[in-house]
């Protein structure tokens, strides 16, 4: 294997860094006049980069491994890339007048992104468990500086730090995991790992066909660490206060690229890595899917702050991919792509939308009783609104329906019909708090407190991802369903 | 013709004007309404005309795999059709009766009307099993903004009762829906009509089923969004619901529990009928105490029902076709009695009975028409009422006098409800001044109530014409029903005869036993002749 080749094939990530980089004496030299043209090339690199890697989605070559199996290129990571970085580049497209109104606009905040959005990268392509942590590390400190970005707001700043102390731990507790994994099974390498996992051949790291226990900590702490990432029950507690707290384009990210990359991080050791032990985290993952659907939904009900009220929704959604990931089956993995997909497009319009609130003085406007009577006053609005929650709640014939059904199918095949029932059943207390927002906008009397006057950019994405929630999404189930089976059967071939 | 896709048209003309209206204005989006709805039942007209009875059982089949999992597939039989064409001819009449009493956000309103009428036809025509969900599903959202933007005082109450109570019903349709589709390897609802799965399997999934209709239906104890959703809504809201989503319930039972789970059905009969029997009892006592009109119509809606349900799990033709004739009679007389309602509170603005009375001094007209709709929900021979619950009665008393004996009281109850109702309003002196001020139909509400008049007298005097198209496709399900048939009290019994010969007659021993062989053997052919009728 050549330098040349494993430089190919993460050409993407080439891209980003060279760009970085050279983008970053730009932001020196240039200082925060050069914002918004950094911004915007930085929106250009990230769309150049997903269209590097979107050839890999349909299947590509046989091993897609770079750098002696420190990363792979297959596609899986394909497909959780292109969600990243369009993620990542539409969160960029709505960043720049909301900071400069803040007056908190600089010339880092692109790049971080960027670095955000290489580590990210990484994350998803990682099959070794250093290349994992450089990943997660990577996206991680990038994150820690976003969120407490307008540092002259007391919520933002304890954002950032809420944010940093409970990242530290959970890194700790991933790291702990991983010395012991290991420790355990003599390799930091997936496949060897898995191999060391095989209990029916006679893995390293099993005796008589069981695994031992250390492993089986490794495995569990792992686990847990990367639980805080996706913001899973029990350890989310720090979601509702960052979203809350971090400037909403950063929220806008961090509800939809690093969710992409944890979850995906999650899938790759899950089902790659600890896939000859799935009954060692099965219920690991049960548990994490139904008390997040659970909590998520109970949590949302009393919140007046639609980004909080967002961030529990976000793990309530998290819950239900989750669901996905227990069945650990191929259909499983692609189900959940399929829902990771149709969530990042609800959660970019769901905050193009919150962007758009905006009082008269320009003032972001939080709270969802001040929403009242927006159908009136601003009936697009309200109406790309109701359709993101209904989607949110999962209620056909929007598309939002599809992410569950596909995931409740991959459990009833599976046979997991009391994990599939109680979920579904656990989903109409979430449909409760949606139907509040859409109550509060056409059922109630007229506040008046969001004022007129759109930006193009929210208007876009916002326009777009109503059309794709729209029963026409339904129109590209069939290539969606493929492109995601096909992603997930990476993952299960070792 | 044949190859028009008048399914598809019929779902994308309300489709298509629900979204002009949105962009309309008012007396625009109630133009486009109006002109939407009449070309939807022009449509529906040339449907009728060109379904062939006698023909194959499904007509009009279209089928385009445009979705992964799951496809377009559009297709009626009989059974549906007759409900499509409820539907698309009380849509024309709600757009009408909505014309002045709704005044705010009239363009919203017809589009969300508009959109109902596309998701209740896409009900009744979807061959796909989790097409038929998504349009199942989906008209909650309609109904919901239905319900909570232009209801009455408690609206936002009762939207989220009516959202979160068959929300939580129809989710567990489709887990049991998933496991079917896994099961049998199709969504074809036509196959999985003819798939014998499991009885062990069949009872869970009946239950999930009936968990999502019986809260549609709706019966006792899960009908309580019923009458709170009803008195909220206004009067075009209250038909939709009353006239056609309640037979969505009815449709389910007859297209998924019963031909699909026929055991489980015949092992939950006696939960229905119980269901069914407190139903129509307590719910026709409670609407007799009703001092507010539309709750009392909504309250006889649910006890309608309950006959509907009686006559689904009779398990024999009559019943069937008697639950069909029930459900398209009280889509037409609750609809009605819903309009009638509407037209005296456009005046008076209150449904309370206490304020109104004489009416049929300076209302007339109304008097008339409303008698006719309270003797049709009361059954009288000639009135569309009459017949079904006279074959629902008939059907169920084959399998269970008890069941027939207490389900008929509620026809007693019904005449004393309805005719209570009718005394206090239309009889009596003119207590209050306003009422006795009101005048009497104008144009527009005769044009919305006679047809649905002539409808109701035509059903009642010659019920053949909405009998015919579904009888094959009811004798089809009795067919498949005949592997489950639950064994009924009525069948005629081979009487014991009387062994022991009279005592000190002598030719007994020989003549006697010859004698009694051929009563044992004509005894046997009247039960016999019994059980094949």
């Amino acid at each position: 294997m050549s330098w040349a080749l494993s430089l190919r094939l993460m050409a993407a990530e080439d891209v980003l860094s060279i760009s970085g980089l050279v983008l970053l004496m730009f932001a020196a030299w240039g200082g925060d006049r050069a914002t918004r043209a950094i911004n915007w090339v930085a929106v250009l690199t990230l769309l150049g980069a997903a269209a590097l890697v979107a050839p890999t989605m349909a299947g590509g070559a046989a091993d897609m491994s770079a750098f002696y199996g420190q990363y792979s290129g297959d596609a899986f990571s394909a497909f959780a890339k292109i969600l990243i970085y369009l993620g990542a580049a539409a969160a960029l497209v709505m960043t720049p007048s909301f900071l400069e109104r803040m007056g908190a606009a600089r010339a880092e905040y692109p790049l971080l992104v960027l670095f955000a959005a290489l580590g990210m990268g990484l994350m998803v392509s990682a099959t070794n468990l250093l290349t994992l942590y450089i990943g997660l590390e990577m996206n991680s400190l990038a994150a820690y500086v976003l969120a407490s970005f307008a540092r002259s707001d007391e919520r933002s700043a304890e954002a950032g730090l809420k944010y940093f102390v409970l990242g530290a731990l959970a890194s700790g507790i991933l790291l702990f995991g991983m010395s012991l994994v290991y420790g355990f099974t003599g390799s930091l390498d997936f496949g060897a790992i898995r191999t060391a996992l095989d209990g029916a051949h006679g893995g390293a790291a099993t005796v008589d066909g069981v695994l031992s226990q250390g492993a089986l900590f490794g495995i569990v702490f792992m686990l847990a660490g990367l639980a805080f990432k996706i913001s899973a029950v029990p350890f989310h507690m720090w979601t509702p206060d960052v979203y809350e707290g971090a400037p909403t384009p950063v929220t806008t990210l961090f509800a939809t690229a690093p969710k992409v990359a944890a979850l995906g991080l999650t899938m790759r050791v899950a089902l790659f890595a600890f896939g000859t032990q799935v009954h060692a985290w099965q219920q690991v993952m049960i548990f994490l899917s139904l008390a997040s659907i659970v909590v998520g939904a109970l949590g949302a009900i009393g919140q007046d702050n639609i980004k909080r009220l967002m961030a529990y929704s976000s793990i309530n959604n998290v819950g239900f991919m989750l669901i996905g990931l227990a069945v650990a089956t191929p259909a499983g993995a692609s189900a959940m792509l399929v829902y990771l997909a149709i969530y990042v497009v609800m959660s970019l319009g769901g905050f193009a939308a919150v962007l758009m609130l905006r009082d008269q003085d320009g003032a972001a406007v939080e709270s969802i009783a001040a929403l009242g009577g927006l159908s009136r006053s601003r009936p697009g609005l309200a109406g790309a609104l109701a359709m993101i929650m209904f989607s949110l709640a999962g209620i056909p014939p929007l598309f939002g329906f599809w992410g569950k059904f596909v995931v409740f199918q991959a459990a009833v095949q599976a046979g997991m019909l009391p994990l599939a029932t109680i979920g579904i059943a656990a989903s109409v207390i979430g449909a409760f708090y949606y139907l509040k927002v859409v109550k509060v906008m056409y059922f109630d009397e007229a506040t008046g407190v969001v004022a007129n006057g759109n930006e193009l950019s929210h208007g876009v994405i916002l326009t777009v991802s109503a059309v794709v929630l729209s029963p026409l999404g339904y129109l590209a189930t069939g290539w969606l369903g493929n492109l995601a089976a096909t992603a997930a059967a990476s993952l299960f071939h070792s | 013709m044949s190859n028009f896709p008048i399914l598809s048209a019929m779902l994308a003309v309300p489709m298509a004007a629900s979204l002009v209206c949105l962009l309309a204005d008012a007396q625009r989006a109630r133009l486009i309404a109006l002109g939407a709805t009449l070309v939807d039942f022009a449509l529906g007209l040339l449907l009728w005309q060109g379904y062939q009875i006698g023909g194959s059982q499904w007509q009009f089949v279209e089928k385009a795999p445009l979705f992964a999992g799951f496809q377009w597939a559009l297709g009626i039989d009989g059974i549906a059709l007759v409900l499509i064409e409820l539907s698309v001819f009380l849509m024309p009449l709600c757009i009408l009766a909505s014309w002045d009493a709704i005044e705010k956000r009239v363009s919203e309103y017809m589009a969300a009307f508009l959109l109902m009428e596309t998701l209740m036809i896409g009900v009744f025509t979807a061959q796909d099993l989790f097409l038929f969900y998504i349009m199942f599903e989906a008209g909650l959202i309609p109904m919901y903004l239905i319900i909570g933007i232009w209801g009455g005082v408690d609206r936002i109450y009762a939207s989220y009762k009516f959202f979160l109570y068959t929300l939580l019903g129809s989710v567990l349709m489709l887990i049991a829906m998933l496991w079917m589709v896994n099961f049998a390897g199709t969504t074809d609802i036509p196959t999985l009509m003819h798939t014998d799965f499991p009885v062990a399997a069949q009872r869970w999934l009946w239950l999930a089923f009936f968990a999502s209709f019986a809260v549609k239906m709706p019966m006792w104890p899960v009908h309580t969004w019923l009458p709170d959703a009803h008195v909220q809504a206004p009067t075009a809201g209250s038909v939709i619901l009353a006239g056609v989503l309640l037979k969505m319930g009815g449709y389910g039972f007859i297209r998924f529990s019963l031909p699909m789970f026929p055991e489980a059905s015949a092992q939950f009969a006696p939960l229905v009928f119980a269901l069914s029997m407190v139903a129509v009892v307590y719910t026709s006592l409670v609407a007799l105490v009703q001092h507010d009109m539309k709750k009392l119509i909504a309250y006889s809606s649910v006890a309608h029902m309950a006959i509907v349900t009686v006559g689904l799990f009779a398990f024999n033709r009559q019943g069937l076709e008697g639950a069909m004739v029930v459900m398209l009679s009280h889509g037409l007389v609750s609809g009605a009695l819903f309009l009638c309602v509407g037209v005296i509170y456009d005046r008076l603005h209150t449904r309370e009975i206490d304020r109104y009375g004489g009416l049929s001094i300076n209302m007339p007209k109304y008097a008339l028409l409303f008698m006719l709709f309270t003797m049709a929900s009361v059954g009288l021979p000639g009135t569309s009422g009459f017949v079904g619950e006279f074959l629902s009665m008939l059907g169920i008393y084959q399998l269970s006098s008890w069941v027939a004996l207490v389900s008929g009281t509620g026809i007693i109850l019904g005449a004393a409800y309805m005719l209570y109702l009718y005394r206090r309003v239309a009889f009596g002196a003119q207590k209050h001044a306003d009422a006795a001020a009101m005048p009497d139909l104008s144009t527009r509400e005769i044009v919305i109530l006679a047809p649905i008049a002539a409808a109701v007298l035509w059903m009642g005097v010659y019920p053949e014409s909405f009998i015919a198209p579904f009888r094959a496709d009811i004798a089809a399900l009795d067919a498949r029903l005949a592997q489950a048939k639950p064994r009924g009290d009525a069948a005629l019994t081979p009487g014991t005869p009387n062994r022991a010969a009279p005592a000190g007659e002598a030719h007994a021993a020989l003549g006697g036993a010859a004698t009694i062989k051929q009563k044992v053997a004509l005894a046997s052919e009247v039960a016999a002749a019994g059980r094949a009728r």
